[in-house]
């Protein structure tokens, strides 16, 4: 059983440690060596989630498909160059997400750029504040909650979205996400801000259209 | 503390990454500003539905294909 959530208090990341099982570095060491099944036994425990990563940054089907087979192929190729000094998931991710952002930059190539200085802090209060009722989430089915979720996904910008991805969904540090982005770690806290009040206000048009209707 | 700053500081609130005063604070506003409360508890439900939603599946005929091709390039037996 897990342990309750606090009361009143915000809640902090869930750890990205708590992906990795006790035994990870065995098979990491036993691919090391060679050895394809331990290897395989990695891709199998962390296909559907980087799967999910490639997707949530490409949002294309193709392209997630081809990230995560050169991740894959590159991390079993690069392993010996892993020195354990992180998880190998995070490791995994580093570079799941930068095939993933390859390809991103390709097909969207005036819509994406991570070089772009970062933005001020002006315009930040949200202007659409509504109450969404008790609980949104028990007003949707899943099916219909899903929708929304991709819907809204879909439309925030990219430099936005990778930041929000690989920090609320991945659970990668700040640091670790602004060393994947190849951006500051001020840039990363601007971008994450930003996604997540351009996220709320999105998700706003939908929950409180709900609650009127 | 004023609405800017609290949704400027909202991000490392939500996260955990504030000094005690710096939080009480905040919490001092909120108690009195519906606005922003509102702000921010929409804020940190928006995170947790994305969180917990696993919009993206795995599909079987992907799967198959990148273990194919693990199987060719990496020359191992497979499963």
């Amino acid at each position: 059983m897990g342990s309750p959530k606090p009361l009143n208090a915000p809640n902090p990341h869930r750890l990205p440690s708590s992906v990795a099982r006790e035994d990870e570095h065995l098979l990491v060491a036993a691919a090391k060596r060679g050895d394809t099944k331990a290897f395989e036994e990695l891709v199998n425990r962390y296909e559907a989630k980087i799967f999910r990563l490639t997707m949530n940054i490409t949002r294309n089907r193709e392209d997630a498909e081809d990230a995560m087979q050169d991740a894959f192929l590159k991390s079993y190729s690069h392993l010996k160059n892993f020195h354990e000094d992180s998880r190998f998931y995070t490791w995994l991710v580093r570079i799941a997400a930068n095939e993933a952002l390859m390809r991103l930059r390709k097909r969207r190539p005036n819509q994406f750029s991570l070089d772009e200085p970062i933005e001020g802090d002006d315009n930040l209060i949200p202007q659409e504040i509504e109450d969404w009722g008790p609980s949104p989430e028990q007003r949707f089915a899943q099916t219909e909650m899903h929708e929304i979720l991709s819907n809204v996904i879909d439309t925030l910008e990219p430099d936005f979205r990778v930041v929000f991805v690989l920090r609320d969904i991945e659970e990668l540090s700040t640091e670790e996400t602004a060393n994947t982005l190849g951006i500051s770690v001020p840039a990363v806290k601007s971008r994450l801000l930003r996604a997540r009040l351009k996220l709320r206000q999105k998700l706003n048009r939908y929950f409180r259209q709900a609650g009127t209707n | 503390m004023n609405c800017d700053d609290v949704i400027r500081e909202l991000s490392n609130y939500l996260d955990g990454e504030l000094a005690l005063s710096a939080k009480q604070d905040i919490e001092g506003h909120l108690d009195e500003c519906h606005d922003c409360k509102l702000v921010v508890d929409q804020t940190k439900l928006t995170v947790e539905v994305f969180c917990d939603a696993k919009l993206v599946e795995l599909p079987n005929d992907v799967k198959s294909r990148l273990h194919e091709v693990l199987r060719r390039k990496l020359g191992g037996k497979g499963n």
